[in-house]
């Protein structure tokens, strides 16, 4: 290796740091929007700033249906995230420790709702409910999350049981523990860290689902939907700000910690396919 | 995720057949196992969308649904002209979205796969954590930056670069293809990483030894590897920005609508569900049709780079 196009990487390297330092901007300076002016003493969102203040949060404990709606959409995340994960779990472990007929065809069905738009997904899923004369509720809601929440409890966890080592199991259970203890012992704790980062993860998409919602929820209302109704009176401006910071947090908080689980001691070359 | 097709000869003997058995078996607890999650997306999806195909053959006046057999809606949707214009508006603002979305993804997955070394993790966390805010508040968030008192009008005002508000920022399809294709970077970037990262590095330095400059070498070797990451982005990028209608009316203003935001109007003001059906129906197969033909072109391309 000569030194000079070795300094060419170098020079090379150094302008795609740069481009990801210029890129990470664009992805955060219009989220920072929403913290910035959560404190900032304005009905208006514009600069100058004013004073700092944080009376748009205490604004927000004085709305009951906020409350009404975090419950909700609390009711319904909890719902679908546990039912998309079991449902995961069952196809992972389908996928990746049996062999069947129609195999790639059925793990295709499965996967599919990831590339449907969702208004396709919320309105044909409005026609059924109608057709069937079920009415509008949280439990509609719920039904249309879990099905777009499957596909990614499955990624999530078929990387897990992707770097499962079958043979870990036969050991224990050639010396002798029986069946239950095995899977209590040996695969559990194996696979235990991609369950809860599919939860979480899965929990995070429904709290935050918004389209399918909107054309599935009764009279009970998410909090996506709760907001979308607010984003109608600049006089709420503000608070929906304030609103929209602390879920930042939230959602961030979640994401880190499904995050840390999931890759925690898979190879970075062991990345699930999208 | 191969299937080995377990297949014994009849000569096999009764090892053959006990081996049978067992497979046998084990595909059966394979479909079992499969079955709830396989019977979740057949009822919540595959039996809607058949119902979905079935109402936009039927009709509707006014709130009574007339169940008999029409093609009415369809020549309506290939007839009218708004449903052209708004149909090739939402291909072209999604079509821009994913080439812009994915050309400025493809340097920041390329960095993160080839040139960073030891925080990856925190690199990927890094990038996909906006991803996971929430959607509604994002799209929002743009509203408020580019809005005509926002965030960029004031700014420059109070810095007494500009005078006036600039109006071109927001309601139209500039606004929305920007915001977009920030809403949408996540699954630009994770899938070309993943293509990326499993690129065999020795190729590589096989190339650069046989004399194959950077530039040679990343459009014979790293990009056509890297292709299926490409195409599973575009794909994940196209098809559900077609079928957004928050963007459009957040930030599209009266220029920005887009068919979706008309599929709507059928399920809500306008309220005829088959045309609307007919409507999403029709948008979601010629989309496909544009994905398929793309990815058919993508691959005939790498491969005559190759």
């Amino acid at each position: 290796m000569s030194a000079q196009p070795q300094s060419r990487d170098t020079a090379a390297r150094r302008w795609r740091g740069g481009y990801a330092v210029l890129y990470l901007a664009f992805l955060y300076v219009p989220i920072l929007v929403l913290p910035v002016f959560s404190f900032n003493d304005s009905i208006f969102v514009s600069f100058p700033l004013k004073e700092f203040t944080t009376k748009w949060y205490a604004q927000l404990a004085g709305q009951p249906a906020l409350f009404d709606a975090l419950a909700n959409s609390l009711k319904v995340a909890i719902f679908s995230a546990v039912f998309s994960t079991l449902l995961g779990i069952f196809a992972a472990k389908a996928m990746t420790r049996y062999r069947f007929p129609l195999q790639r065809p059925a793990f295709a069905l499965v996967m599919l709702p990831l590339v449907i738009p969702e208004i396709i997904l919320g309105l044909s899923l409005l026609i059924m409910v109608n057709r069937i004369g079920l009415s509008l509720s949280l439990y509609t809601v719920s039904i249309g999350h879990v099905l777009l929440c499957v596909p990614f409890a499955v990624a999530v966890l078929l990387s897990r049981f992707e770097g499962f080592d079958r043979s870990l199991e036969e050991a224990s259970l050639d010396l002798g523990e029986s069946a239950w203890m095995t899977f209590w012992r040996v695969t559990f704790p194996i696979v235990f860290p991609g369950i809860v980062s599919s939860l979480l993860l899965t929990f995070t998409i429904s709290f935050d689902e918004f389209i399918i919602a909107f054309f599935l929820t009764g009279s009970e209302t998410t909090l996506p939907v709760h907001i979308w109704s607010q984003l109608r009176f600049p006089q709420r401006l503000p608070s929906v700000l304030a609103l929209g910071t602390l879920l930042l947090v939230a959602s961030t908080l979640l994401i880190i910690l499904a995050e840390w689980l999931r890759r925690r001691g898979i190879q970075p070359d062991k990345q699930p396919d999208m | 995720m191969t299937d080995h097709a377990n297949t014994v000869s009849p000569a096999a003997g009764s090892f053959g057949r006990l081996r049978l058995a067992v497979t046998r078996s084990e595909a059966l607890r394979g479909l079992t196992l499969m079955s709830p999650t396989l019977f979740v997306v057949v009822a919540a999806m595959a039996v809607p969308l058949m119902l979905m195909v079935a109402y936009s053959f039927w009709s509707q006046s006014y709130v009574t649904l007339d169940t008999s057999f029409t093609l009415k809606n369809y020549t309506d949707v290939v007839t009218r002209d708004i449903y052209h214009i708004l149909f090739l508006r939402s291909v072209t603002i999604s079509g821009i979205v994913t080439l812009v979305t994915v050309l400025l993804a493809y340097p920041m997955a390329y960095f993160v796969a080839f040139d960073v070394k030891k925080n990856k993790l925190l690199w990927l966390i890094l990038l996909t954590l906006p991803f996971w805010t929430s959607y509604l508040l994002r799209v929002f968030s743009w509203k408020v930056i580019l809005g005509y008192n926002g965030v960029i009008n004031s700014g420059l005002m109070s810095m007494g670069v500009i005078a006036e508000p600039l109006q071109f920022l927001l309601y139209n399809p500039f606004s929305v293809i920007v915001t977009l294709a920030h809403a949408w970077a996540a699954f630009a970037i994770l899938p070309i990483y993943v293509s990326l990262e499993k690129i065999d590095r020795t190729l590589l330095e096989a190339a650069t030894d046989l004399g194959d400059g950077p530039v040679r070498r990343f459009f014979r070797i790293t990009l056509p590897l890297s292709m299926p990451g490409v195409i599973a982005a575009s794909l994940l990028i196209f098809i559900p920005t077609v079928g957004d209608y928050v963007t459009p009316s957040l930030v599209g203003g009266t220029g920005g609508v887009m068919i979706a935001n008309i599929i709507q109007a059928q399920f809500s003001r306008a309220n005829n569900w088959p045309l609307g059906s007919a409507l999403a129906i029709s948008t979601m197969l010629a989309v496909t049709a544009i994905a398929c033909l793309s990815i058919w072109l993508a691959k005939r391309g790498t491969a005559a780079i190759r």
